[in-house]
């Protein structure tokens, strides 16, 4: 398969991210987006670490996997922070700080 | 290399499928299982690109630990509904315009990203055709503990700092 493919797959996924992060209206869906952005960036430093023969995008791929892992981690901590005060999920309940 | 190509399109279409049932479904437990979808898809594109520990890593930490995590919060949280409704009809006229002006910053991204790729020369070429893929856990174990042993070391600062963040964010304030 030509690398190509693979990038053009990698920018879709990231779009759709990108499109999650600005439309839905919850907090948990604005995470998954992000894991999504994520996601697509690992596609692609695979596909061209594959491309060159190198072992590099693989590892950068774990870092990221590691960066994921504590951004869910203190995100959903956040969120369960902000739903004790609120009972709500939805981002526009969280206005306070709004000039 | 007739069944590579098939095999890329049917792994690609599980992941964009899963993708945007993640971004349309209304129910985060739907989201949630919809990116594990993807999640399995996108390792079957890593399995495709020679890179099966990274493939392992996708199912085992990502759909098997992140995503629980994930799924535990929303069940903790018992708010399965986006409560956009009532927002939207007090403010019957803002939400849609700023929802219009998000989806076309997407859709611009996604132009601006196929126009790059246009424009870029090199990628019809079958991948890494001329080069063999490195794909052994002893190569990548070698480099990450010799290349990258300060980004390693930084990562494990990060995970402690998460971990005691998370602690403090989440415990219940004792007054």
């Amino acid at each position: 398969m030509p690398l190509g493919h693979y990038l053009v797959l990698s920018g879709l996924l990231f779009a759709i991210g990108t499109a999650g992060v600005f439309l839905r209206r919850n907090l948990i869906a604005l995470l998954l987006s992000v894991e999504l952005m994520l996601n697509a960036v690992n596609l692609a430093f695979v596909a061209f670490g594959r491309q060159w023969g190198a072992v590099d995008g693989q590892i950068i791929t774990f870092f990221v996997m590691t960066v994921a892992a504590a951004e869910a981690a203190v995100g959903l901590a956040i969120v369960i922070a902000l739903f004790r005060h609120r009972e709500s999920l939805n981002p526009e309940a969280f206005t306070s700080l709004k000039w | 290399m007739a069944s590579d190509a098939l095999l890329f399109y049917l792994f690609a279409t599980i992941t964009v499928a899963g993708a945007l049932m993640v971004v349309t479904q209304k129910n985060p437990v739907y989201s949630v299982l919809s990116i594990i979808a993807a999640f399995f898809g996108l390792a079957g594109l890593y399995v495709l690109l020679e890179a099966p520990f990274v493939a392992v890593a996708q199912i085992i930490i990502y759909a098997g630990a992140i995503m629980v995590l994930f799924l535990f919060v929303v069940m903790l949280l018992n708010a399965p509904r986006e409560d956009a409704a009532e927002w939207d009809r007090s403010h019957p006229l803002y939400r849609p315009m700023a929802m219009r002006i998000g989806g076309a910053l997407a859709v611009l991204l996604a132009l601006e990203l196929g126009w790059a790729l246009s424009r870029t020369t090199g990628l019809a070429a079958g991948i890494g055709e001329d080069r063999p893929a490195v794909s052994s856990v002893e190569e990548l174990g070698r480099v990450l503990f010799t290349d990258y042993m300060f980004a390693f070391e930084v990562t494990s600062i990060l995970i402690i700092a998460a971990m005691v963040g998370a602690v403090v964010l989440a415990r219940r304030r004792e007054e």
